[in-house]
């Protein structure tokens, strides 16, 4: 399976002039989006598992990026951009609504909310 | 002036002036030819119609006035001239007026051969002697008690008294349309008509439990006669293909099995038409309150009175009777028919009786006298006399309303107060002499003392008994006269203890005298001789009751006139009926005497127990004819009586016909005396040598302490009611709480187990929801994950 992967992101360059390849690239996205999605699962923290869920949002902004420098297709560059726009306006958000459930119960502690437990 | 106003009624109506002149004569061996009627008896109907649609406007409008009696009267004394009028020139004849077309259909037979039917039943209305008597005495009645009934319901002037009149006219309506209709789909819808207003009118007091629980038992019960009505008049249809009666009476089916009865091969009657008249008088036995079906007219007491004294004496209940003599030429060609009329008319007529001894409720004593003497009619008819029958029917009316309407008054006067116990000596009350002298007349009757129209008429029913040959008819004469005694007995008690002696009286619980009702103590004196040592003032009955009670009187005893009115037939009723479906149609060999399918039913099984009954029977057919005077009769039979009805059970030896008035008078007489003796007032100040001492104590009460249990079983009306109660309602009681269960646990158990399992599963899915972020996103992940592992392994 990695195999397969590798080929695809050799066949771009005729050889290896660098010892960094997309596979390297890609590599980091998903070591940073497992940081992420595993801070988010295992901390309690709303404002850490805020801060985690924006880890996995850039993991997946170098992966786009990755693929644009790879593809010499800039789309992906443009949308990384729009997406880091959309996640400045969203921290600004949920930041607001840490605040307010901050306010609710006197903690940070996300497993105190539940109320859509079924 | 009669035929002017005529003919001005006609050119109104010139369509159907025309089909006057151009329809030509249909003949008929039954009914002679039929004629076409002027168009204006359709108004007979049409008026009370008129006034009940006026009252529902009274009613809306919100009229706080005697307006709706007003418009009742009128419109009833409008039927009632208007019949008067088709009596003096329509009388004697058979003319059909058709107001418009009901029914007509038409279709092909199943298989497309042959020829299909034809279903017709018109909005028109059989104009024939029958109907004319019948449609006198009811229009008569029901603007005389619609009278009464304006001076009796004055207490509920405003909603109740436009509902109570509208019911009321709705009633006269209905029962033209019942009596009128020529055909029978026209006398289902009277009858049905009848019932829907005996049952608004028995429920008016809706208030009253009582009443409501009346209402609803005579509606129940009526619907279960009105069933054998309705199959009755299918199987008509099915069997003669028409429910017109010109149709019916004139069809060659008919005719063939009359043919039959006459030649004695009565077996010839196929099975369905000798049932046909079984099930009709199903729906008889229901509307007159007859056996089975008798126990919801005592209760039906419970409406107003006057609705009593119209209703349930002398009009609707008269309908089952008028079904028979209306049916006559179906009914004698069954073999069960008329036997099985006779033995229920003279059970009722007894059992009834022996209830009505021993009631306390002076209209419930009225009620039972009603039902006992319905049975008479019924008897009557099917013993071959519908001469007496109808003639019964007449003067039962006017004596029955009369003594109710002078129940009534009491009751009105006394505020409600009904029992004999508790009134005495009313004939000495001022005020109150008319409706003492009112009900003299009509316990006069109804005890038939020689010479009133009460007396003759139940005689001729009684000397038939005697004489019709049938299964067990010897019996039924001694039943008859038996209970002829019985009901001496019991009118008198009434007559007794409440109009004669000392006068004291309690008043009841019905407060409806605005006037009077602060004035009701407790300490009502008990052997005062004046009102003014009562707390309570009873009041007398003002001009419309005492009017209407004394021309009722009058009427009453005018009725026995008609006994001797000389005409074709016995009276004024025979000479009516004579030329009507009622008559005795049936003359073996050109003769005029009395046949029927019963009759040859009785001979063959004598023929075969006894060789030498013939001679007896043709004797017999000689004495059957009644319709002659009774002087020529006697002449006309010579000295072989004894031997004739020796051979049919006849009355001791003696030809009932000559013996019966001397017979029916000491019965009666013996009923009376004994009521005088158990009953009457004793005492210097009333001169009379009676067993009553005080308002409730009599000599009657040793002698039924001596009886044992039979009085207090008689009170209690036998059981019937109880056993009813035990035998049906109370199983259907069982059953529907069977059904109830079912319906419970089955039928809704499987519907909430659909209801439950879209619950039950997601109960299991419940614990995923957990509420927590971090659950909900591990398993988004997890669930990714595996996605992309699939995917993953499926395309790589």
């Amino acid at each position: 399976m990695l195999g397969g992967v590798l080929s695809i992101a050799q066949a771009g360059y005729p050889e290896p002039m660098h010892a960094i390849t997309l596979y390297h690239y890609l590599l980091l996205s998903a070591a940073i989006f497992c940081l992420g999605l595993i801070g988010f699962v295992t901390r309690r923290n709303l404002i850490i598992m805020f801060l985690c869920t924006e880890m996995m949002f850039q993991a997946a902004g170098i992966a786009l990026i990755a693929f644009s420098r790879f593809y010499l297709e800039y789309t992906g560059q443009v949308f990384v951009i729009f997406v880091l726009t959309v996640a400045a306006a969203e921290a600004a958000l949920a930041l607001a609504l840490v605040v307010l459930l901050f306010r609710r119960k006197e903690s940070l502690d996300g497993t105190a909310w539940a109320v859509l437990k079924g | 002036m009669q035929t002017v106003v005529i003919d001005a009624i006609s050119m109104l109506m010139p369509a159907l002036a025309a089909a006057d002149t151009e329809s030509g004569p249909i003949s008929s061996e039954i009914v002679g030819a039929v004629g076409a009627a002027p168009a204006w008896v359709i108004l007979i109907p049409m008026l009370p119609l008129l006034a009940a649609v006026l009252n529902v406007g009274c009613a809306v409008a919100g009229v706080k006035t005697k307006l709706p009696a007003v418009l009742t009267i009128g419109s009833l004394a409008g039927s009632f001239v208007l019949t008067a009028m088709a009596y003096l020139t329509l009388s004697g004849e058979t003319n059909i007026a058709t107001a418009w077309s009901w029914f007509d259909l038409s279709w092909s037979s199943g298989s497309g051969e042959g020829p299909g039917q034809t279903f017709k039943a018109d909005f028109g209305f059989y104009i024939d002697n029958l109907t004319l008597l019948w449609m006198l005495f009811v229009t008569g009645l029901a603007t005389l008690i619609a009278t009464y009934a304006s001076e009796y319901m004055e207490h509920d002037v405003g909603a109740g008294y436009c509902r109570f009149f509208f019911a009321f006219a709705l009633f006269v309506f209905s029962m033209s349309c019942l009596v009128m209709g020529d055909n029978l789909l026209m006398l289902y819808l009277g009858w049905e008509g009848v019932g829907l207003c005996s049952y608004l009118l028995i429920g008016y007091f809706y208030k009253k439990p009582e009443a409501v629980a009346a209402a609803k038992k005579a509606f129940i019960v009526n619907r279960i006669g009105d069933l054998g009505l309705a199959i009755g008049v299918f199987l008509t249809f099915v069997h003669f293909g028409t429910v017109e009666y010109a149709e019916l009476f004139s069809s060659e089916q008919l005719r063939g099995y009359i043919d039959s009865v006459k030649a004695g091969e009565a077996g010839d009657v196929p099975l369905m038409a000798q049932l046909i008249p079984v099930f009709l008088v199903i729906g008889a036995f229901g509307k007159s309150a007859q056996f089975p079906l008798y126990v919801w007219l005592p209760d039906a007491m419970e409406g107003p009175t006057p609705v009593s004294a119209l209703i349930h004496a002398a009009t609707m209940v008269t309908a089952g009777v008028y079904l028979i003599a209306r049916m006559y030429p179906v009914f004698l060609v069954s073999e069960w028919a008329l036997p099985v009329v006779a033995w229920i008319g003279t059970i009722t007529a007894f059992l009834a009786a022996t209830i009505g001894m021993a009631q306390y409720d002076i209209k419930r004593i009225m009620a039972y006298s009603t039902v006992s003497q319905l049975g008479y009619m019924f008897a009557g008819l099917a013993l071959l006399s519908s001469t007496g029958a109808v003639y019964h029917v007449l003067t039962h009316a006017f004596f029955k309303a009369l003594l109710f309407l002078c129940c009534g008054a009491v009751m009105h006067g006394f505020a409600g107060q009904l029992d004999l116990r508790k009134l005495s000596g009313l004939w000495h009350v001022r005020g109150w002499r008319i409706v003492s002298i009112g009900m003299l007349v009509g316990c006069l009757n109804l005890a038939g003392v020689p010479f009133t129209a009460g007396y003759f008429s139940k005689d001729m029913i009684l000397a038939e008994a005697f004489v019709t040959p049938g299964p067990g008819y010897a019996l039924i004469g001694w039943l008859l006269l038996l209970t002829a005694g019985l009901t001496a007995y019991y009118t008198f008690r009434v007559f007794f203890r409440v109009f004669v002696g000392p006068v004291h009286y309690e008043p009841g619980d019905d407060d409806h005298g605005a006037d009077h009702g602060d004035e009701h103590g407790s300490d009502h004196g008990h052997d005062s001789q004046h009102d003014d040592d009562h707390g309570f003032h009873p009041h007398a009955p003002r001009r419309a009751i005492n009017g209407v009670l004394a021309t009722l009187a009058v009427l009453a005893v005018l009725a026995a006139g008609l006994y001797f009115v000389k005409g074709e037939g016995k009276g004024w009723v025979g000479s009516m009926l004579k030329k009507s479906t009622a008559a005795q149609v049936y003359a073996p060999g050109g003769g005029d005497h009395k046949t029927t399918a019963a009759m040859f039913l009785i001979d063959d099984a004598a023929h075969h127990a006894e060789p030498h009954h013939d001679d007896a029977h043709r004797g017999d057919e000689h004495h059957g004819d009644h319709d002659h005077g009774h002087d020529q009769e006697a002449d006309a039979h010579g000295e072989d009586h004894g031997h004739e009805h020796a051979a049919h059970g006849g009355f001791l030896g003696f030809d009932p016909h000559k013996v019966m008035y001397y017979v029916s008078a000491v019965v009666g007489t013996i009923g009376i005396g004994f009521a005088a003796w158990a009953h009457g007032p004793r005492g210097a100040a009333s001169g009379f040598l009676g067993g009553r001492t005080q308002a409730d104590r009599c000599r009657m009460d040793a002698v039924a302490a001596g009886l044992g249990p039979i009085p207090r079983w008689a009170e209690n009306k036998w059981y019937v009611d109880e056993f009813y109660h035990a035998v049906f309602r109370r199983p259907l009681w069982v059953l529907s709480y069977i059904f109830q269960a079912f319906d419970k646990l089955v039928v809704d158990g499987l519907v909430n187990f659909f209801g439950l399992l879209p619950r039950l599963l997601g109960k299991t899915a419940q614990p995923g929801q957990s509420g927590i972020l971090h659950g909900y996103a591990l398993s988004m992940a997890g669930g990714v994950a595996v996605i992309v592992f699939v995917v993953m392994l499926v395309t790589l």
